[in-house]
């Protein structure tokens, strides 16, 4: 998306189309010609695999929505009558439910890739940032779309999360009457969250374009965060390098998608979701989907209702002032010996959040959350912008070029296709 | 070195402020895993056992629980009890179906057909909820997917890779086997029945079939152990009318994905051979 395009149509057509709208050199010079660093490893992959979730949810999503009925006396039996009665349904609303928790792992695993090779560091902060503005609607979506089977999960989620606006000072109560369309949840919030759930991921696609615009602008970032020095010695062609990588990663992630869609296909949903929604009962724990249960602890760790929700979303606000935060000016966790500890620390505490999510909040649970919930907002708040400036990072290769012979040496004689195993070390 | 032990000291932290909450709750025990015909990668639904099944659903289940996404046409539809089109139809007509208006504006009864959906034992909830004490008897369409045990950490890590999904069947047989003596100290509510499995050990349904109360025609043992599995069984296709289909495309699948990435990856390997990377 960058620039004129060196693309010559061959055809008298083509060239008279092209001079007109230079759709094809668009597209030519973003996804063919489109110069991809040398030294990308599988991690890289997950934007492809990404795009290819987007597509994989909207396209089974618009066949759902064919058979599905957002009316709350009748949407449970609507989802059972796809699973039973519809042609491939239960094919295709497995592949839609398992594919929203496919596109939060590989969501999460392009996240933690940016956040370890430094990806968010000028010049991409923009990029980054609207990064962060696609997992918000993601969020959005992916909690919206979990209502919609109306099981007992649907219901109390639904109540719960719609709840934590209440505890917006003065206007709480009345916004959260305006979001159930009623005083409580019901059929005009079923019916509602239906229209969002539809429209949000068309957001989604629009800021994704945005993404790659902002990406294709300034290039991608490498595993040894440092710039392009010399296109020709540092950059391959997107066509065929990037784009037979990108699809191998893709059929090997989707070999792991089918595994859930055809093995497990209920193992990451909840089973009260097969009970309907029954408003006089509430279950004994209501517990969000597995994408939430970070932030799900963080809102459970502060005794307070309002301090809770201010928590959870300050948690996630606070990955858009990642840039600013990290003080470093080296990109990549290749070269930082003491960072590289503290993401591997804060990974694993992200992981046991998660855990704590889905445990009762009660006991040990609770104290272990709140130990975990500080050490989140310490690793951006003091660690990080302290690290910058104390730490002592290893000496950077002058080049690409320079880093992936040093790999090659290193790795003995196999340089050529001997890289394979340092590549797939996150 | 100094921050590996911050980690682990923070981990111990972590681990022993947990531990109270690990050690407090589940008074109920765990299901027994059986051995199903439909567990795993190949597994198949045993027709038999569906037929089975059905049987004990249908003369001692369908007493009190509605089924209401059955239709008596998935009574003949392949991967489920594998009736013909014939036997479906002479189940159906065993039930009267109140249909209508008629042209002269009256509701009236006729023999079941094969699209109709198996007939509620009650009109209404609120019927249910008056034969049976106050209790509702919930319906058993999904039964076998809505109900589950907690298996905690790491059981629920490893049973992604052993692909368990058998939770509520599990857990089904096992309710269905689990009603005992109530313990010397246990205290049973007026109207209430002692359950092992049950949470809180205290169910409204009392202790539904006995040995014997099912005729068998096949030979197969006329226990409550062997009426347990082949309702637990019936009750696992209920839910999941499309396993057998879906397990058979998978395998498909499978197989079409494992070779297309094998090739991908040596195209792969071709593409960027010169490539220093």
């Amino acid at each position: 998306m960058e620039g004129h395009s060196t693309y010559q149509p061959k055809g008298k057509l083509a060239q008279w189309f092209e001079s007109r709208l230079p759709i094809v050199g668009l597209i030519h010079s973003s996804a063919v010609a489109y110069p991809v660093p040398k030294n990308l490893n599988y991690m890289w992959t997950f934007g492809a695999i990404l795009t290819f979730m987007l597509v994989v949810q909207i396209v089974s999503g618009v066949v759902l929505a064919m058979h599905y009925v957002a009316y709350a006396p009748v949407a449970f039996a609507r989802v059972e009558h796809i699973m039973r009665d519809v042609s491939y349904g239960w094919l295709i609303r497995y592949i839609h439910a398992n594919g929203a928790s496919m596109f939060f792992i590989a969501v999460y695993i392009h996240i933690f890739r940016g956040m370890y090779y430094g990806s968010y560091k000028a010049p991409r902060e923009v990029l980054w940032i609207l990064g962060v503005i696609i997992y918000l609607l993601m969020m959005a979506t992916g909690f919206m779309g979990y209502v919609l089977p109306w099981g007992q999960m649907s219901f109390w989620g639904a109540t719960v999360i719609t709840n934590l606006f209440s505890a917006i000072p003065v206007v709480g109560p009345v916004v959260v009457e305006w979001l159930w369309g009623g005083y409580s949840v019901g059929d005009p919030t079923l019916n509602r969250f239906f229209s969002l759930h539809y429209l949000l991921p068309f957001m989604i696609a629009g800021v994704v374009g945005l993404h790659i615009w902002a990406l294709h602008h300034v290039g991608q970032n490498n595993p040894d965060g440092i710039d392009v020095k010399n296109v020709a010695k540092d950059t391959v062609p997107f066509t065929p390098y990037a784009t037979i990588k990108d699809i191998f990663g893709m059929v090997v992630f989707i070999i792991f998608f089918s595994w859930f869609i055809f093995y497990i296909p209920n193992y990451l949903g909840h089973s009260d979701n097969y009970i309907p929604a029954n408003p006089l009962s509430t279950p004994a724990h209501i517990v969000p989907e597995w994408y939430y249960l970070p932030f799900y602890a963080i809102l459970r760790s502060i005794p307070d209702k309002l301090g809770g929700v201010v928590a959870m979303f300050a948690a996630i606000a606070i990955l858009a002032f990642l840039p600013w935060l990290d003080t470093s000016k080296v990109r990549s966790a290749k070269y930082r010996p003491l960072f590289k500890q503290f993401f591997w620390i804060f990974a694993i505490v992200a992981v046991g959040l998660g855990y704590l999510g889905a445990m009762p909040a009660e006991g040990g649970y609770v104290i272990a959350s709140r130990i975990l919930t500080a050490y989140y907002f310490i690793h951006f708040l003091i660690i990080l912008p302290v690290l910058g400036i104390v730490e002592r990072p290893k000496p950077l290769p002058a080049s690409i070029a320079e880093a992936v012979l040093a790999k090659g040496a290193k790795g003995g004689a196999a340089v050529v296709t001997g890289a394979s195993a340092p590549e797939t070390r996150g | 070195m100094t921050i590996r032990s911050i980690l682990f000291g923070a981990a111990a932290a972590v681990l022993l402020a947990s531990s109270p909450a690990l050690a407090a709750g589940g008074e109920t025990p765990r299901p027994e895993r059986m051995s199903w015909s439909f567990a795993g990668p190949f597994g198949m639904y045993d027709q038999g056992q569906l037929q089975r099944g059905f049987k004990v659903f249908k003369e001692v289940c369908a007493a009190c629980h509605s089924a209401n996404f059955l239709y008596f046409r998935n009574l003949a539809q392949p991967g489920g009890p594998g009736f013909t089109e014939a036997q479906a139809k002479q189940v159906a007509s065993e039930y009267q179906i109140t249909d209508g208006p008629n042209d002269a504006g009256d509701m009236f009864q006729r023999p079941g057909r094969l699209s109709d959906h198996w007939p509620a034992p009650f009109p209404n909830d609120n019927a249910a909820r008056a034969s049976n004490g106050g209790a509702l008897p919930p319906d058993l369409s999904v039964i076998a997917k809505a109900r589950s045990y907690h298996v905690g950490f790491p059981g629920f890590i490893t049973d992604a890779f052993i692909q368990y999904q058998e939770h509520g069947v599990d857990y089904i047989h096992a309710l269905l086997t689990g009603y005992v003596d109530p313990p010397a100290d246990a205290h049973v509510q007026p109207g209430l029945h002692y359950n092992t499995y049950f949470p809180g050990h205290q169910i409204a349904m009392p202790k539904p079939i006995s040995d014997g109360q099912v005729e068998y025609t096949d030979g197969a043992p006329q226990t409550v152990e062997q009426y347990s599995e082949d309702v637990s069984a019936f009750l696992m296709w209920l839910a999941e009318p499309h396993l057998d289909a879906r397990k058979r495309i998978g395998f498909q699948v499978m197989i079409f994905l494992l070779v297309f990435a094998g090739l991908l990856y040596f195209t792969k390997k071709k593409v960027w051979k010169n490539v220093a990377h």
